[in-house]
């Protein structure tokens, strides 16, 4: 019955483009809804019985393709039902300029396209069978490709919507070779499911980096990312909000998918996972730390929390491998539990940064600030996002990461040297990822809304309406229940966590602790409530006054141009870290006989190292290379005819002397 | 409990110390142990200005500051007497609620839109994001010696079995000296009695805080350092001793450890701006041999 009604709805898409344009978004917005009304009877089915729900679909190469449920592909469903949810609903208030410049069948096409990445978003975590999963990962692409190139008008979108199809065709292609490998080693079925033959039989290193290589692009482990800090900038921000939220997670469940199917040797590749895990994250934030748009900076930061959900899955991995399940559980419970966080913390950081954009027209922090005054509430979403994002109490970002560190404490006594020492380098590592993100937010946050406005730019902005702050009252409510109440979460994570390793007693010991943490956020929001008060009732008995800012008693200066920049802010950890972040400036010094200086300029600009060598550069190579073969283009039929004649001499050569 | 009640009652008198011995040394009058006490108290009965650029956040981040150093408190046992609050992985939430209360004060000091205050904001926010993997390390160290992961039971279980904990101890006491300094934005990280703006850390970022504000600021920093103080005095004093003795060698080490903070202020300049981050790195590398150490007393590590 729900399997026809689904049906019904992906074929109801179709119907957008026969509607007037200001039925769109509701039918649209309709479609979205049934769909996941629809969906959330099979994930609530799944999770409550910890069951696997497996459903005839439709037929397919001769086949009937079924849908498999269990709790991993529930609880990415989830993630994805409610982050697409609050996108669509932040879409209606986003969207509302470009209503008079796009044509009926362009808004179409987006909400068209929306729909179809909600839907193969689905679809990619509920088929197993590997045509037709690839197919589905390509729809994937294809549709959130369209989404970001929304705004066509702009030379530069199409120019990186373009970098991004390349890049998850490259994407695309490793996955198949993994299947294929894996296919024709072992003959059984091409599926997911067939998988386990060959990693039974095979050592499962190299197939799977495979696939880590395949799904790591989707996900932005470096130095797979580059297409992340473009794509996420130029696309409109409800698709940025669920690329970052859900999408780029489509990675990660793919890597766990493939990991269930991995029974021995998993050391190598938790290892492997935690590596580059934790150099993605330490990079990523670093590089978040020197941008200056803001949508970069959250990108950057989307990568590096793939980091931090990798370096649980990692830890996980390196758990069962040596049959620690504190560290087993925890780690694979952190890591999924960042999944979810991390959809609602970078979608709600989205969408704020998107109403931002919407009033001011700029996405260069260095032109904003003073905007708590001028857009409360969105400011203080996104100072709850920030707060959540840097893996601060009493928010929900802590409790994943603290889950990780719980596993890697709790297992430093019984395990071995050498892993005693990878344990040391993802506490450190983690450690530090969690000051950078500090660093970077702190920064983020009073740049845009804190102090005076940089530029005019900041003058008109005002409060988004309502329909826009949905979302966020939305999200920001359960970052604040996952925070204060994590325990009704562990359930959740418990459910899939158990797929990976059976002994869920760690589990059971952390519900305690986290009880603890509630209550102790408890005492500390009464603490700061009552201090509250006690400010409240002594500053009515004194005098309180305003004034201007001190300045060292000096009022004259121009309140704008003395605050603290975006760029200097970052400049003592750019100095630190002069080969991560290749910060450049240029600038024309002073002459010693100038007395009066002329108006100078100062600019500084960064570039991903990673990206630089390895796709800008080879790229340029052989751009430069395929521009020298040019010449056999010449334009002439005769020596068109001369390269056939050519051709056919040298398969005529070589079948003679039996080579081909 | 009674743990909180002797962290508290000491934090009264930590700063004072300090104040007293680095004015012995300098050859001043001496102000009266309870002088910082006496400030707070007349900074609470005090009206407040507030900066006109100035937001909610500016007005929350005092309190959240406060709090975080209050709650932090309910974590920290001393000797046989446990905490208030002590679940496994205590330590992380400890580390992570300071963290909370220093991200409000740097975003607190940004909103003031002073080019000072930006830049104390910045040097703090770098510093304590350096000195976070030497404290975690530290910890990790004594987790893996004792086979526990809350503060309670780490340091009940720390001098039981063998007597090379004292090699710990005396390492990790010194890096929790310097930890403190750092956290506390002591010498030689940055100097709290210099006149100039510029070369500020903590000091300049409170510039625009007055009043009932300020006052809690200032008893936030007395708590860190009382709260780190009892840190350090786990590390020495041993849950078998009468608990008489306990207290005593409580406030004995208090009032060692913040002699020795006036002494080393009284004598010692500040660092160089930029030198500090190494040296704040620094204390990470000695928390890595301590990692070491304890690798090879665990006998993780043959020596042979």
């Amino acid at each position: 019955m729900n399997i026809v009604l689904f049906k019904i709805a992906i074929l109801l898409t179709f119907v957008l483009f026969l509607l007037p344009r200001k039925h769109q978004y509701y039918f649209g917005l309709a479609l979205h809804l049934a769909i996941i009304a629809i969906t959330s009877i099979w994930i609530f089915n799944v999770l409550a019985l910890s069951s696997t729900l497996t459903l005839p679909f439709i037929p397919f190469l001769g086949n009937t393709l079924s849908i498999i449920i269990d709790p991993l592909s529930a609880f990415f469903m989830l993630v994805i039902n409610f982050t697409v949810l609050t996108g669509i609903i932040y879409a209606k208030g986003y969207l509302q300029p470009y209503y008079n410049k796009k044509s009926k069948a362009e808004m179409g096409w987006h909400f068209f396209n929306f729909l179809w990445l909600h839907i193969s978003m689905l679809l990619v975590v509920i088929v197993r069978d590997g045509i037709a999963f690839l197919m589905i990962w390509e729809v994937m692409s294809l549709s959130s490709f369209f989404l970001v190139i929304f705004e066509t008008e702009k030379k530069e979108t199409i120019k990186i919507g373009i970098n991004y199809l390349i890049q998850m065709h490259v994407g695309i292609v490793f996955l198949m070779v993994a299947f294929i490998v894996a296919f024709v080693q072992t003959n059984a079925e091409f599926s997911f499911d067939g998988l386990s033959v060959y990693f039974a039989s095979h050592n499962p290193f190299w197939l799977f980096i495979l696939f880590f290589v395949g799904f790591g692009i989707k996900a932005g482990f470096i130095p797979l990312h580059s297409w992340l800090p473009h794509a996420h900038p130029a696309a409109p921000s409800h698709v940025s909000g669920v690329m970052s939220g859900v999408m780029i997670k489509m990675g990660i469940y793919g890597i766990l998918r493939v990991l269930l199917y991995i029974p021995h040797d998993l050391f190598n590749i938790g290892l492997f996972i935690l590596i580059v895990s934790l150099a993605t994250g330490l990079i990523g934030i670093s590089l978040a730390i020197v941008q200056k748009d803001s949508k970069k900076i959250l990108a950057y930061s989307s990568i590096e929390n793939i980091g931090i959900i990798g370096t649980g899955i990692g830890l996980g991995v390196i758990g069962i491998a040596q049959n620690l399940p504190a560290l087993a559980v925890l780690g694979f419970g952190g890591g999924i539990l960042h999944i979810l966080n991390h959809a609602l913390f970078k979608s709600l950081l989205f969408y704020s940064v998107g109403s931002v954009y919407k009033q001011t027209h700029t996405r260069n922090i260095e032109q904003l600030g003073g905007l708590i005054k001028k857009m409360p509430k969105t400011a203080l979403f996104f100072l709850l996002g920030v707060l959540a994002i840097s893996g601060l109490p009493p928010f929900n970002g802590f409790i994943s990461e603290f889950l990780i560190y719980s596993g890697i404490f709790k297992s430093l006594h019984a395990a071995s040297l050498y892993t005693d020492i990878v344990l040391m380098c993802s506490f450190v590592g983690l450690a530090i990822i969690g000051g950078l993100a500090v660093f970077c937010f702190t920064k983020m946050f009073s740049v845009m809304f804190l102090g005076t406005a940089r530029s005019s730019k900041v003058e008109h902005a005002a409060e988004v309406g309502t329909p826009m702050l949905i979302p966020d009252f939305l999200i920001g409510f359960l970052i604040i229940i996952i925070g204060f109440i994590p325990v009704i979460f562990m359930r959740l994570s418990a459910s899939v966590v158990v797929l990976f390793s059976a002994d869920l007693s760690a589990f059971q010991q952390i519900i305690p602790t986290l009880n603890h943490i509630s209550l102790s956020s408890g005492i500390f929001i009464i603490i700061v409530g009552l201090v509250w008060l006690l400010r409240a009732w002594q500053q009515k008995q004194h005098i309180v006054k305003q004034n201007a800012t001190w300045g060292c008693g000096y009022s004259g200066a121009n309140p704008a141009l003395h605050q603290y920049t975006a760029a200097s802010y970052a400049d003592n950890f750019v100095q630190l870290s002069s080969k991560i972040v290749n910060v450049k400036k240029s600038f024309k010094d002073f002459d010693e006989a100038e007395i009066f200086p002329q108006n100078r300029e100062f600019i500084t600009r960064s570039s991903d190292v990673f990206e630089d060598n390895l796709i800008t550069r080879p790229g340029n190579k052989l751009l430069a290379w395929l521009e020298k073969i040019a010449i056999f283009q010449t334009g002439k039929i005769q020596h068109y005819l001369l390269y056939a004649l050519v051709f056919l001499a040298l398969i005529f050569l070589l079948t003679f002397f039996n080579l081909i | 409990m009674v743990s909180l009640v002797l962290i508290l009652i000491s934090s009264l008198f930590f700063v004072g110390i300090i104040v007293k011995v680095k004015a012995k040394i300098a050859a001043r009058r001496m102000p009266p142990i309870l002088q910082p006490v006496y400030d707070a108290i007349r900074l609470f009965k005090k009206g407040a200005v507030y900066s006109r650029t100035t937001s909610v956040v500016f007005k929350i981040a005092p309190l959240i500051y406060f709090a975080s150093a209050l709650v932090a408190t309910l974590f920290v046992p001393i000797g046989s007497f446990g905490a208030f609050l002590s679940f496994e992985g205590d330590f992380v939430f400890f580390a992570y609620l300071m963290g909370l209360g220093k991200f409000m004060m740097i975003v607190s000091a940004m909103d003031t839109g002073s080019g000072f205050e930006g830049m104390g904001a910045n040097r703090e926010s770098l510093y304590s994001m350096l000195v976070e993997p030497a404290f975690f390390i530290l910890m990790g160290s004594v987790a893996l010696f004792t086979n526990n992961i809350s503060f309670h039971d780490l340091f009940l279980n720390f001098n039981v079995d063998t007597n090379l904990s004292y090699i710990i101890g005396i390492a990790s006491i010194y890096v929790l000296v310097f930890i403190t300094m750092v956290e506390n934005s002591r010498m030689p990280v940055d100097d709290p009695k210099t006149h100039l703006e510029l070369t500020m850390v903590h000091e300049v970022m409170v510039l625009d805080n007055s009043g009932f504000d300020l006052a809690l600021i200032h008893v936030a920093s007395w708590l860190k350092f009382s709260i780190f103080g009892a840190l350090i005095s786990n590390f020495i004093i041993q849950s078998s001793w009468a608990v008489h003795w306990q207290i005593a060698a409580f406030f004995g080490i208090q009032v060692a450890f913040s002699f020795a903070v006036g002494v080393l202020e009284a004598f010692r300049a500040r660092n160089k701006m930029e030198k500090n981050p190494q040296w704040i790195l620094m204390l990470s590398a000695i928390s890595v041999v301590i990692f070491l150490t304890v690798l090879i007393i665990t006998q993780k590590i043959i020596l042979n």
